[in-house]
C-alpha cells in the first residue's frame, strides 16, 4: 500500500470500523479524545518550558500563568480520566463477562469531559484567568487580577467534567452489581463489599474465608472509583463556592473574602485534591500494572490476597495524607503535619513499594518474556514510579519541605515523573496491550515508531525531571518568573528534554493513525453499525 | 546552626545514589526477564524481608531528619522558644512591608519572622546572592504565619514570595535587605 493509502484507511486496511461493536467505539472515542487533549498538555508544557528559559512577548505572563493554569487540568482530565476511564468502562464489564450498564451513560461521560475540558480550557486562554489548579483561597475569587466571566465558564467547565467522572462512577459500580437481561439474580450486596475490600477485609480475621467474588483488577478499579467519587464532590462543592463570589460579583454585589476561612479551604481542597493525586493515581496504576503483568505473563498474581489487602490500605491512606501539602503552612497543626504530612505519607512507599515488588515477582514467574511494547512501557511506568515516589516521600519531611517547598523539585522529579513516566507509560502499555483487542486485530503500522516513541518519551521524561529537580535544588521557585536568565542552563536541558517528549508523542500520533487510518478515526466516531451490548463481535 | 545548603548536599547525593541503584535494577531486571533461565520460585519471606525494609526506611527518615535538621524540632517548639529577634512584616496588594529598610540580625540569633497577609495567600522566602533558598513558609490571610530560623552564615540576604497570588505578583520580591552580620 502507498504511503497515501495508508494514511486513509490504515496499515494494511485491517482496521474496519464497520466491524466495531459499540462497546469499542466507546472506548476508542475516550482514547482518541484522550490523546488529542495529551497533544494539548504537551505543547502547552513546551511553551511553558521555553517561557522558563526566557520570557517572550509573544505569550507574557498573564498568559503564561493562563497556560500553567490549565495544562494540569487539561493532562488529568481532559487526557488520563478519558483514557483510563475509557479503558475501565471497557474492562470492568470484559472481566466481569457482562455488558456494560449504561453505553448511554458513558458516552455521556466522554462528552461531557471533552466538551468540559474544551470549555475551562479555551475559557482560560483568551481570558486569563488563572488561579492555578490550587485555587487557594481568596486568589479564584479576586477579581481585581481576573476576568469574572472569563472565570465562570473555566468553573463550569470543570463542573461539566465532574458531572461526567459522577456518570462514570455510577457506570462501574452498577456494571459490577447488576444482573444483565436473562441472567440468574447477581448478589450484589456481596459482590459491593467484594469490590470494596469488606469481605477480603474480614477474610483477614475469620476462619471461614470467604471467595473474592470480583477479580482483583476490578476491585483496584472500584476501590479508586471511591476516591473519583469523594475528589468530583469536593470539587464541585468548592466550584459552587466560587461560582457563588461570581454570581454575585456579576450582580454588582462583591462578597467578603473573609467569610471562608483560607486554612480550612486550603485544608478541604487538598483532602479532595490529593484524591487524585495519592488515591485514584497510585490505586488505579497498581491495578493496572496486576492486570498487564498477569496478561503479558499468563501468570497468576503473586501474593495476591496481599495485593488486594494493600489496595485496601491504599485507599484508606489515601484518605488521611492531605496534610503534607501543608508543611509550610504555619498554622496547621503540627500533630497534622507529623501524622497525615509525615507518618501516613510513609506509607505510600510501602503500598507502592508493594506494588512495585509484585509486578517484578509476577513478570519474572513467566521468564523468557519477549520484550513487547506492552513490556516495555510497563517496565518504564514501573521505573517512573519508582523514582517518583521516593521524591515525595523526602519532601513530605517536615525538615526538608522547608527549602523545598513550592520549588521545582517538587514538580520536577516528584510530579512530571510520576505522572510522564510512570502514569503516561503504564497507559501506553495499556493502549499497546488492548489495541489488537479494540480494534479487532488491526496491525501496528511501525515497530521502529514505537520503539523511538519509547526511548524518546521515558529519556524526555525522566531528563525533564532531573534538571527541573536541579533548578530546585538551587532554588528555583515553581510558580514564578525569572527574567534574567538566573536558572537558564537547567531550563534549556529541561526545555530539550521536553523537546524529546513532544518529538516522541508526534511519533506515537503518526504510529496509531497510519494503523488505523483517517477513515478509521472518522468512523470511530459514526454510530455503530453493529446492534449489540457485547462487548466484541461474536 | 547548620546551613540549609549543606542539608541539600545530603539530599542531593542521597537521591543521586539511589536514583542511579533503580536504574541499574531496572536495566538488569528488563535484561534478565527476556532470557531463558531457571526461575526460582520468590519465597514470601523476601517480600516480607522486603515490606520491612520499607516500613524501615518510611519512617527512620523522618526520625533521623529529626535529629539531624537543626530548623524541625525549632519549628516544632518555636511556641515555647523566646526569640532574640521579632520582625513583623505585612503583606498586601502584592506587597511585603517591612519594619524598617534592612532587617539586621547577627549570626547564630534566634530570629522570627512574623508575616501576616491583608488579602492573599502568599509565601515568604528567604533568598542568597546566588538566588538558592534559604528556607521559605506560606502567609496564609486571617492566620499566624511565623517562622523561627537562625541564620548559619553572615551575609546580605533578599525576601521573595514563594507562592503565586496571581499574575501580580511575580515580582513581590525586596532585593538585599536581610543584613546578616558576625
Amino acid at each position: 500500500m502507498s504511503i497515501k493509502e495508508t494514511f486513509m484507511n490504515g496499515e494494511e486496511g485491517l482496521f474496519k470500523p464497520n466491524s466495531l461493536t459499540p462497546m469499542q467505539k466507546l472506548t476508542l472515542r475516550f482514547v482518541v479524545v484522550g490523546l488529542i487533549y495529551y497533544a494539548f498538555a504537551v505543547i502547552e508544557g513546551m511553551m511553558m518550558r521555553i517561557y522558563e528559559v526566557t520570557p517572550i512577548a509573544a505569550i507574557g505572563d498573564e498568559q503564561f500563568f493562563a497556560i500553567m493554569t490549565a495544562h494540569p487540568l487539561v493532562g488529568i482530565f481532559g487526557s488520563t480520566y478519558s483514557i483510563v476511564f475509557g479503558a475501565f468502562l471497557f474492562l470492568v464489564p470484559f472481566l466481569m463477562k457482562k455488558p456494560l450498564w449504561s453505553i448511554k451513560l458513558g458516552n455521556w461521560t466522554l462528552w461531557l469531559i471533552a466538551i468540559g475540558t474544551f470549555i475551562f480550557w479555551f475559557s482560560g486562554f483568551i481570558s486569563h484567568y488563572s488561579p492555578l489548579y490550587t485555587l487557594y483561597w481568596p486568589l479564584p475569587a479576586d477579581f481585581s487580577q481576573f476576568s469574572v466571566w472569563g472565570g465562570t465558564f473555566f468553573i463550569l467547565g470543570i463542573a461539566l467534567v465532574m458531572v461526567g467522572t459522577a456518570f462514570f462512577v455510577v457506570n462501574v459500580f452498577k456494571t459490577i452489581t447488576y444482573t444483565p437481561e436473562g441472567w440468574e439474580k447477581q448478589p450484589a450486596g456481596a459482590l459491593i463489599k467484594s469490590a470494596l475490600g469488606l469481605s477480603g477485609f474480614r477474610n483477614l480475621f475469620s476462619k471461614k474465608k470467604k471467595e473474592h467474588l470480583v477479580s482483583l483488577p476490578v476491585a483496584a478499579i472500584a476501590r479508586g472509583t471511591v476516591d473519583t467519587a469523594l475528589n468530583a464532590g469536593i470539587i464541585l462543592f468548592t466550584g459552587v463556592l466560587i461560582l457563588v463570589y461570581m454570581v454575585a460579583e456579576l450582580f454588582g454585589t462583591s462578597l467578603k473574602h473573609s467569610a471562608v476561612d483560607a486554612l480550612l479551604y486550603k485544608n478541604w481542597f487538598w483532602w479532595g485534591l490529593d484524591l487524585i493525586a495519592d488515591g485514584l493515581v497510585l490505586i488505579f496504576v497498581a491495578g493496572t500494572w496486576y492486570l498487564l503483568a498477569t496478561m503479558i505473563t499468563g501468570k497468576k498474581l503473586f501474593m495476591e490476597n496481599i495485593a488486594r489487602a494493600a489496595l485496601f490500605v491504599e485507599m484508606v491512606v489515601s484518605w488521611t495524607v492531605w496534610s503534607h501539602h501543608l508543611m509550610s503552612d504555619q498554622a496547621q497543626p503540627g500533630i497534622l503535619k507529623i501524622l497525615s504530612g509525615e507518618m501516613v505519607t510513609a506509607f505510600e512507599l510501602i503500598t507502592q513499594g508493594l506494588a512495585f515488588f509484585i509486578t517484578l515477582v509476577t513478570l519474572w514467574s513467566g521468564r523468557p518474556l519477549k520484550m513487547t511494547n506492552p513490556l516495555k512501557f510497563l517496565l518504564g511506568g514501573l521505573l517512573g514510579f519508582a523514582l517518583a515516589v521516593p521524591a515525595g516521600i523526602m519532601q513530605a519531611d517536615l525538615g526538608l519541605n522547608r527549602i523545598l517547598h513550592n520549588t521545582q523539585w517538587i514538580v520536577g522529579p516528584h510530579v512530571h515523573v510520576a505522572i510522564l513516566v510512570g502514569l503516561t507509560m503504564t497507559l501506553y502499555s495499556a493502549i499497546y496491550i488492548l489495541l489488537p483487542i479494540l480494534t479487532n486485530g488491526a496491525k501496528l503500522y511501525s515497530q521502529k515508531l514505537a520503539d523511538f516513541h519509547f526511548w524518546t518519551h521515558l529519556l524526555g521524561g525522566i531528563g525533564m525531571g532531573a534538571f527541573m529537580g536541579m533548578a530546585g535544588l538551587n532554588g528555583m521557585l515553581r510558580r514564578t518568573v525569572y527574567s534574567n536568565g538566573e536558572f537558564a542552563p537547567y531550563m534549556i536541558l529541561a526545555a530539550l528534554s521536553g523537546a524529546l517528549l513532544l518529538v516522541g508523542f508526534l511519533a506515537f500520533f503518526y504510529n496509531i493513525v497510519m494503523t488505523v487510518g483517517l477513515n478509521g478515526v472518522i468512523g470511530i466516531f459514526m454510530p455503530a453499525k453493529l446492534k449489540t451490548k457485547d462487548l466484541l463481535p461474536s | 546552626m547548620v546551613d540549609s545548603i549543606t542539608v541539600l548536599y545530603g539530599q542531593t547525593f542521597a537521591y543521586t545514589f539511589y536514583v542511579v541503584a533503580i536504574m541499574l535494577l531496572m536495566l538488569w531486571f528488563s535484561y534478565k526477564v527476556t532470557r531463558d533461565g531457571k526461575s526460582k520460585e520468590i519465597k514470601p519471606a523476601l517480600f516480607y524481608s522486603f515490606v520491612g525494609f520499607l516500613v524501615v526506611i518510611g519512617v527512620s527518615l523522618h526520625i533521623a531528619t529529626h535529629y539531624t535538621i537543626p530548623w524541625k524540632s525549632l519549628d516544632l517548639e518555636r511556641a515555647e522558644i523566646t526569640p532574640d529577634k521579632i520582625f513583623d512584616i505585612s503583606a498586601a496588594d502584592h506587597q511585603f512591608k517591612l519594619p524598617a529598610e534592612k532587617l539586621s540580625m547577627k549570626v547564630n540569633e534566634k530570629v522570627l519572622f512574623n508575616v501576616t497577609s491583608e488579602d492573599l495567600t502568599y509565601g515568604f522566602g528567604i533568598f542568597r546572592q546566588d538566588n538558592s533558598m534559604v528556607f521559605q513558609m506560606q502567609v496564609i490571610p486571617g492566620h499566624k504565619n511565623d517562622v523561627l530560623w537562625q541564620f548559619a552564615k553572615p551575609g546580605i540576604y533578599s525576601i521573595r514570595s514563594t507562592e503565586y497570588s496571581g499574575w501580580k505578583g511575580v515580582n513581590m520580591i525586596l532585593r538585599d535587605v536581610v543584613e546578616v552580620t558576625e
